[in-house]
């Protein structure tokens, strides 16, 4: 009994047994194999489906290619998607190896995406060099987002009020309050039709990395990822955060200053969907509106649960729901198929990659341990 | 038809009437998740599934002209995504929260699908009881227009109640939901309880979807669901997992819900959207006094996984 | 503001021809036997409403010759909306695109207009003014006089003088529509009231149904709507006994007793006229409206509930709106805060471009913007 809570108090804190290369790739290549071989029994079981309806898997999937990675347009469409799924990602991935499901990303979202365009609006005429203005308004969608999740954190902590239902209530709660402010108090009357606030100046806007049509907040996303893993993994405080994820009450009997973790570390991932709200303002929209409300957020839990809250997965989990997303519109307008299509695509697979963790540890060929036990 | 004009007294009207129409897809999915999570599993799929349980009421209803088939129908298939839920979270290192989240796709993708043929027509309505019957005035008479499955949640709630705590069912339940372990040594196997204990979940969550589509609003399209399915979920932790709790939870929310409309309509304008948002301020507000960091979830099973 | 011809369709087809023929509104391209035309909608193609008032409309077009219409559904208004539009013109080659919800104009719509000078984008309800790219422009139609005839019929049939109106969002189009159902049904008799609830979303069935039953419990009897799916509303409103006037599309069939007429859509005629001239190679006008008699909008068939007078008037109204330069907002008008909004001798016949920019709602109207 003990033997297998400290093994796996172990394991949750990434101890590695010593060993050879090839243990190791053999370790790593499961990360990769399980999870490719499920993508396509989930694009198999989606297969059957579409012959049930009389449509061909063959041109199905050639369209998903097509549309999503064959060509540089495709790429770029596809990258374009992934960006606000990277942050959305980090803000679930973050409190989740701490023990905690917050999946009220959605809210810091969009009430960073408001600061964001509150401050920018502010800042409008003041003569501001671009980079600054820009850093300012980040900083503003940050600090937003960090203390609506941060406060998930508190309310957990303090109140012991259970994150996943006040992050939830939080969500809506930021959502009626963007409407609020951008219909209300910060619209641009010239808005006529779509209330937005105060368009950005354009020293403001976030442009596009030269040669592409993506813009540059993909490499924020990224780098934010990077960064993610490293204070994880690499960090006292992510070994910290790792043991208590692993088991609070040891953790607090250990002396570790859960209550900072907690707070701190949801303040970081509401942080990152803050971010994520500047980068939809400043680089897509130029001003915020009800379009911040896109439900990226909760896309983020996906992302976030099938890269196994490993900030550096969440990167091609990313990628491959961005690409799923951009070969939908293809999908749709090629085949005659419904957008719903794309939903049960998307379920079939999530459910099919998801399933596939059961098989971690079960197979020899990617198990070390088991090489030296030879009957 | 026109109603005498009754001012003020719209407010507490709506709320009245709101809690009784708006609250009852509530109950349902938050009773059947309150079975579901007593038995150790968390299943955020409910919401798919509503949509999808909303989708096949309203089909067979129109298929078959009898709204009662519609339901029936829509809990088995409820069932069956709920025996689906179950099984595969059964499996090791499989993370339940991740796998409804990924069927609340797949229920509302198929069930939009599905769906697309039967926006046009129209089904039959469940039936109402008049239990405003007594009065001239024909606000009051909508008001108390109170639908039979709502009735029937109620009763549910009080049996669900009462059968946690008295009964052998009710008690294998809690054993499975609080220690996997003492349910083996009672020799009992807990994944089938956690698979049947899904399956009646999501039953009544679809139950719920049925409502939506068949009588309040009572229509079929792809905007019916205003994430309850989500919120029933947050209702249960709420209360306790305790079935009288869900239902007191629903209707309070239920209530609030009309809070919105009615407000404008007697005149309070300004701030529409914040008032649009007090069921959700007022839940998160109660939530907050209720807890404290002495007691942490308690009555919360033990083999949940959000609150281990 | 920017003075613009006002455009009904004799005046548009004028004007492009004599454009064309001085070659001022930019290049018209050689004639072509085929196209392909891109349809984006917001929400689901068959939501009994908006979307699928524009899906029937594009629908019509599936018949002509050298026409292919390639559709999306449910294109949210963001970022996917641009790459959308640009996959359409990279993998099918479409050379006219119709994104049909506000929120695609700015910035994705001029985004894309930008960057493939040689596509042509009409956008539905925007407002393509001079400083937009050439290869853009917007269309819409006058459905406010519809509403306005919507109003008569109300007037002449509701008992309790108060009608009702479920309104999504506090936009210019949709306080046009809303102080046009009151004028209209303040023709009838000027103590008519209406009552409005923003229900803050365009598509949320429950709040659409709480909305309308909070506006019969207020004593409302006939009841109206501006959401991109009216079922609800009807059905509703029609349950609970109330008389319902139709919007985006004929509703008729959910409440046949109680259903009066309906304000619809015509894209069919709008766009088939773009799909000849783009089809012919002509230039595409930048700013496109029309009304009633343009057949940009028309009137749902009149219900069996509707009365004797309620017909006579609604038809002599219709007749008289055809003939062209009606005003449905004209002085003196105050709102319902009690400022004036239009001065006494002032009239703005439909095509004018101040009502784009309407934020107020008239005497009689019971709500707030805010």
């Amino acid at each position: 009994m003990s033997e297998a809570t400290s093994e796996t108090a172990f394991e949750a804190v990434g101890g590695q047994h010593s060993g050879s290369a090839r243990a190791w790739i053999a370790r790593r290549a499961e990360g990769v194999v399980l999870p490719l071989a499920a993508l396509f029994a989930g694009m198999a079981a989606f297969s059957i489906f579409l012959l049930v309806i009389g449509k061909s898997p063959p041109e199905l999937f050639e369209l998903m290619w097509r549309g999503g990675f064959s060509s540089w347009f495709s790429i770029q469409n596809t990258l374009s998607r992934t960006t606000p799924l990277l942050l959305a990602g980090l803000c679930v991935a973050l409190p989740a190896r701490l023990g905690l499901a917050v999946i009220g990303g959605e809210g810091a979202i969009v009430l960073g995406g408001v600061a964001t365009a509150a401050i920018g609006e502010a800042l409008g005429g003041s003569g501001l060099p671009g980079p600054l203005g820009i850093g300012v308004m980040a900083i503003a969608g940050m600090a937003v987002g960090a203390l609506w999740i941060g406060g998930v954190g508190a309310l957990r902590h303090y109140r012991a009020v259970n994150e996943t239902i006040s992050s939830l209530l939080l969500a809506y709660i930021a959502i009626a309050i963007m409407n609020h402010l951008v219909e209300g108090p910060l619209r641009d009357p010239a808005s006529l039709n779509k209330p937005s606030t105060q368009p950005l100046e354009a020293a403001y806007r976030i442009g596009s990395i030269p040669g592409t049509d993506v813009h540059w907040g993909l490499a924020v996303g990224v780098v934010a990822c990077i960064l993610c893993w490293v204070l994880i993994e690499k960090t006292s405080w992510g070994f910290a955060a790792r043991i208590a994820g692993g088991n609070m009450r040891a953790a607090q009997i250990q002396g570790l200053p859960v209550g900072s973790l907690i707070v701190g570390f949801c303040a970081i991932a509401g942080a990152c969907a803050g971010l994520g709200g500047t980068l939809e303002v400043a680089a897509v929209h130029g001003a915020a509106n009800a379009s911040l409300a896109a439900g990226y957020g909760y896309t983020g839990i996906l992302v976030a649960f099938l890269a196994r809250q490993n900030p550096l997965a969440i990167i091609p989990v990313a990628i491959l729901l961005g690409g799923i997303d951009a070969s939908g519109g293809l999908i749709q307008r090629r085949m005659h198929l419904p957008d719903a299509t794309v939903l049960v695509l998307q379920g079939m697979i999530f459910i099919a990659i998801l399933f596939s963790d059961t098989f971690y540890g079960r197979f020899k060929a990617f198990n070390p341990e088991l090489w030296t036990e030879k009957a | 038809m026109a109603g005498s004009d009754i001012g003020l007294w719209g407010v507490p009207l709506a709320i009245l009437g709101g809690a009784i129409r708006v609250s009852t897809p509530f109950i349902y999915v938050s009773l059947g998740e309150t079975i579901t999570e007593r038995s150790g599993r968390i299943n955020l799929g409910l919401e798919g599934i509503l949509v999808f349980g909303a989708m096949t009421a309203y089909a067979v209803a129109y298929m078959t002209s009898s709204p009662w088939l519609g339901v029936l129908a829509a809990s088995g298939a409820g069932a069956c995504f709920g025996l689906f839920h179950g099984w595969i979270c059964k499996f090791p290192k499989v993370n339940d929260i991740a796998i409804g989240i990924a069927m609340m796709l797949f229920g509302t993708g198929f069930a939009f699908f599905l769906g697309k043929a039967f926006i046009q027509p129209l089904a039959p309505h469940l039936p109402a009881l008049p239990f405003g019957f007594w009065s001239d005035i024909p606000q009051v008479r909508a008001a108390l227009d109170v639908n039979v499955l709502f009735l029937i949640g109620v009763g549910l709630a009080v049996i669900l109640w009462w059968a946690f705590r008295n009964t052998r069912i009710g008690l294998i339940i809690r054993v499975v939901g609080d220690s996997a372990d003492a349910a083996r040594a009672m020799g009992v196997d807990p994944d089938r309880v956690r698979l049947l204990s899904t399956a009646a979940g999501s039953a009544l969550a679809a139950i719920g979807g049925g409502y939506l589509s068949l009588y309040y609003p009572g229509s079929w399209n792809e905007s019916i669901s205003s994430g309850q399915g989500l919120m029933a979920v947050a209702l249960v932790i709420f209360s306790r997992w305790n079935p009288l709790g869900c239902l007191a939870a629903a209707i309070l929310f239920g209530g609030a819900g009309s809070l919105g409309p009615a407000l404008q309509s007697v005149g309070l304008t300004h701030g529409y959207y914040l008032f649009y948002a007090a069921p959700y301020v007022l839940t998160l507000a109660i939530m907050i006094a209720t807890s404290s960091p002495g007691r942490t979830l308690s009555g919360a099973p033990g083999e949940l996984s959000i609150t281990k | 503001m920017i003075q613009r011809p006002a455009c009904n369709r004799r005046q548009f087809l004028k004007t492009s021809t004599a454009a064309a023929a001085l070659g001022v509104l930019g290049t018209g391209s050689a004639p072509a036997a085929t196209a392909t035309l891109g349809f984006i909608y917001v929400g689901p193609k068959d939501d009994y409403g908006y979307n699928q008032a524009h899906a029937e409309g594009a629908a019509a077009l599936k018949g002509m010759a050298g026409i292919t219409v390639i559709e999306e559904e449910k294109v949210p208004e963001t970022v996917d909306a641009l790459k959308t539009m640009e996959s359409m013109i990279n993998i099918e080659g479409t050379g006219l695109l119709f994104p049909t919800s506000f929120g695609y104009f700015d910035p994705f719509m001029l985004q894309a207009a930008t960057k493939y000078p040689k596509i042509q984008f009409r956008h539905c309800g925007g407002l393509w003014t001079d400083k937009n790219p050439k290869n853009a422009g917007s269309y819409f139609g006058y459905i406010g006089t519809c509403q306005y005839l919507n109003g008569i019929v109300a007037g002449h049939m509701t008992k309790s003088k108060k009608l009702g109106f479920v309104a999504a969002k506090p936009i210019p189009q949709v306080l046009l529509n809303i102080n046009s159902f009151l004028l209209g049904a303040r023709t009838v008799d000027p103590a008519v009231t209406c009552q409005v609830i923003f229900t803050g979303e365009w598509s949320l069935a429950v709040r659409e149904a709480e909305a309308t039953n909070a506006l019969l419990d207020q004593g409302a009897d006939v009841v109206t709507c501006h959401v991109d799916s009216p079922k609800v509303v009807v059905q509703t409103a029609a349950g609970r006994g109330a008389y319902v006037c139709g919007y985006h599309a004929n509703q008729a069939p959910l409440a046949p007793e109680k259903y009066l007429t309906g304000a619809e859509w015509n894209w069919a005629n709008v766009y088939k006229l773009y799909a000849t001239k783009f089809l012919g190679g002509e230039t595409l006008p930048n700013f496109t409206r029309g009304g009633l008699a343009d057949g940009f909008v028309k009137m749902s068939p009149l219900g069996k509930a509707v009365s004797e007078p309620a017909r006579k008037q609604f038809e002599a109204k219709m007749a008289e709106m055809l003939k062209g330069n009606y005003a449905i907002i004209k002085g003196p008008l105050k709102d319902n805060k009690g400022s004036e909004v239009v001065a006494g001798g002032t009239a703005y016949v439909e095509t004018a471009i101040e009502l784009e920019n309407m934020n107020y709602l008239v005497e009689g109207v019971i709500g707030a913007t805010s």
